[in-house]
């Protein structure tokens, strides 16, 4: 009996250590575990429904997005698939001042046209308004773009009877200043310097008529060149405002602060 | 009294079995999860890292890059929904700028401009910059919009909720929710294009090669040469947004 005792005592410790272990844990916390854990696969069973298939793939995203955006079609065919067919455009465009714009820049997209040649024909723009787009004179484009005044310049001809857009050259070579350089010219017409020629100050090869980029007119260098109608002593009409060469704005040229195609006094 | 602790357990071991169940579940659906077939996706881990380069001297105002843009991506006719745009810069004597886009851009600006006399004036493409920082990934809330590993940052418009936040996160302006998917829209650098070796659109039809699409980090790359004859800048560069879209010779006015 005494024996007995003994052992039921001691199991009964090792059961209470292991009851102090566990048992003590409070029942609300077991339940609030329990729930815990039925949220938490919950979620992932939800997040499991909810995610799409390939998210997270690549990063943070459905990676079949990708395929689908990559899926959408093209419609502008680009210059080099032009080029397989219509290579007599394309050696003439190529030589010309048009050689950097695209055929679908003008005639639209054409993808369906290289899909089928005779059951789509890509509009081309005949019409006077078009052209314009790019060569109406404006004042924010840079300058050099060759641009005209729409008013002025052959109304109402369409552009196409004198200007092949594929090889866009002028009809006959210009003769005037003005031809190209309109808006210095109309600049200087209402200035003090109206009455000068530009060949006045910018000799010009007759070569930069064909060719305008290869032979540049040239322009004057130092201040004694304007010093030849505005130095004190030079030999010019007395209405001309003078200056004395040696003090006046020394260490600049005339062109640092007045515009020779718009002298100030307005 | 061991009656009773056999009682327990047996309580106890149905309530580990009632716990048990859903991890079980859980463990077999997450193995599902791996398991799971996903659709055939193309590889998209080429090493590709696209970019723009915008030379500000060369543009004309046209406008073919923002019709052209709305033909290829079918973006709305309104004149308020693009993906690319051209704004005119003034600058006039008095130093006061006027900043214009009418129609984006798409049908020309008007010649006659300013009545003060102007300093300076230029065009100024604009489109998503494809930062490499994007504030618009940050806030989306579902992860429909990202950078891809090539360096552009897109929209799913399977995915996307249209909460707009992104549109209000991006410093350019360059998002608009389209009208018809009520979703967030912007450029994708034409990304059906460029991954079959076409240049975006809008590149593909500018007159004066003014915008120049490529490779950043490729010796052999139109890019390359674009960096090494212009000064480059990008947009806003203090946001820290490392925008992809480079400008050369870009006016400090430019916001």
């Amino acid at each position: 009996m005494k024996y007995k005792g003994k052992l039921f005592r001691a199991s009964k410790e090792a059961t209470g250590d292991l009851n102090a272990k566990v048992g003590k844990i409070p029942q609300q916390l077991k339940s609030l575990f329990v729930l815990f854990l039925v949220l938490i696969s919950l979620f992932f069973l939800l997040r499991h429904f909810f995610t799409p298939d390939t998210f997270g793939k690549y990063g943070h995203y459905r990676a079949a997005a990708i395929d689908s955006i990559m899926s959408q079609p093209l419609r502008y065919a680009g210059a080099q698939l032009c080029m397989e067919c219509h290579d007599d455009i394309y050696a003439l465009k190529i030589e010309s001042y048009h050689r950097d714009v695209s055929c679908e820049g003008c005639h639209g997209p054409a993808i369906a046209h290289t899909e089928d040649p005779s059951e789509f024909v890509p509009p081309a723009p005949r019409e006077r308004g078009y052209c314009p787009l790019c060569h109406e004179y404006n004042p924010s484009r840079p300058t050099g773009f060759p641009q005209i005044d729409l008013t002025s310049h052959n109304p109402p001809k369409p552009c196409i009877d004198c200007h092949d857009p594929h090889d866009p050259k002028p009809p006959h070579t210009p003769e005037q200043c003005s031809a190209c350089h309109a808006e210095i010219y109309r600049t200087k017409a209402v200035s003090h310097h109206a009455p000068l020629l530009c060949t006045r100050c910018h000799e010009a090869p007759e070569a930069h008529k064909d060719q305008p980029r290869m032979h540049l007119p040239s322009k004057p260098t130092s201040r004694t060149f304007c010093g030849e109608c505005h130095a004190m002593e030079a030999d010019s009409p007395k209405d001309i405002p003078r200056i004395m060469m040696s003090d006046h704005g020394i260490g600049y040229v005339c062109w640092q602060c007045h515009y020779p195609h718009y002298p100030e006094v307005r | 009294m061991k009656k009773d602790k056999k009682e327990l357990t047996r309580r106890e071991f149905l309530k580990k079995c009632a716990v048990s169940a859903p991890a079980v579940l859980l463990l077999a659906e997450a193995e599902s999860i791996f398991a799971k077939n996903s659709p055939e996706l193309s590889d998209h881990k080429e090493a590709h890292y696209f970019g723009m380069g915008i030379q500000i001297d060369k543009c004309i105002g046209c406008g073919r890059c923002v019709n052209a843009c709305k033909l290829e991506n079918s973006v709305p006719d309104e004149p308020f929904y693009f993906r690319t745009w051209v704004e005119r810069y003034v600058v006039q004597v008095d130093n006061e700028v006027i900043v214009e886009s009418p129609h984006g851009g798409g049908e020309g600006f008007p010649s006659n401009i300013s009545e003060k006399g102007i300093a300076r004036t230029f065009f100024v493409p604009k489109l998503c910059n494809h930062c490499a920082n994007p504030p618009c990934v940050q806030v989306c809330p579902v992860g429909a919009t990202f950078s891809t590993q090539d360096g552009v940052v897109l929209v799913d418009e399977d995915y996307c909720i249209g909460c707009r936040y992104c549109i209000q996160a991006c410093p350019y302006g360059a998002r608009y929710l389209n009208p018809f998917t009520k979703t967030a829209d912007k450029c994708t650098f034409c990304y059906h294009r460029i991954k079959k070796g076409s240049n975006p659109a809008c590149v593909e039809v500018c007159p004066t090669k003014a915008r120049i699409f490529g490779e950043i980090s490729l010796r052999s790359s139109p890019l390359t040469r674009f960096f090494r004859f212009n000064k480059v800048q990008v947009l806003k560069p203090y946001l820290n947004t490392e925008p992809r879209v480079y400008y050369a010779n870009l006016d400090g006015e430019v916001r």
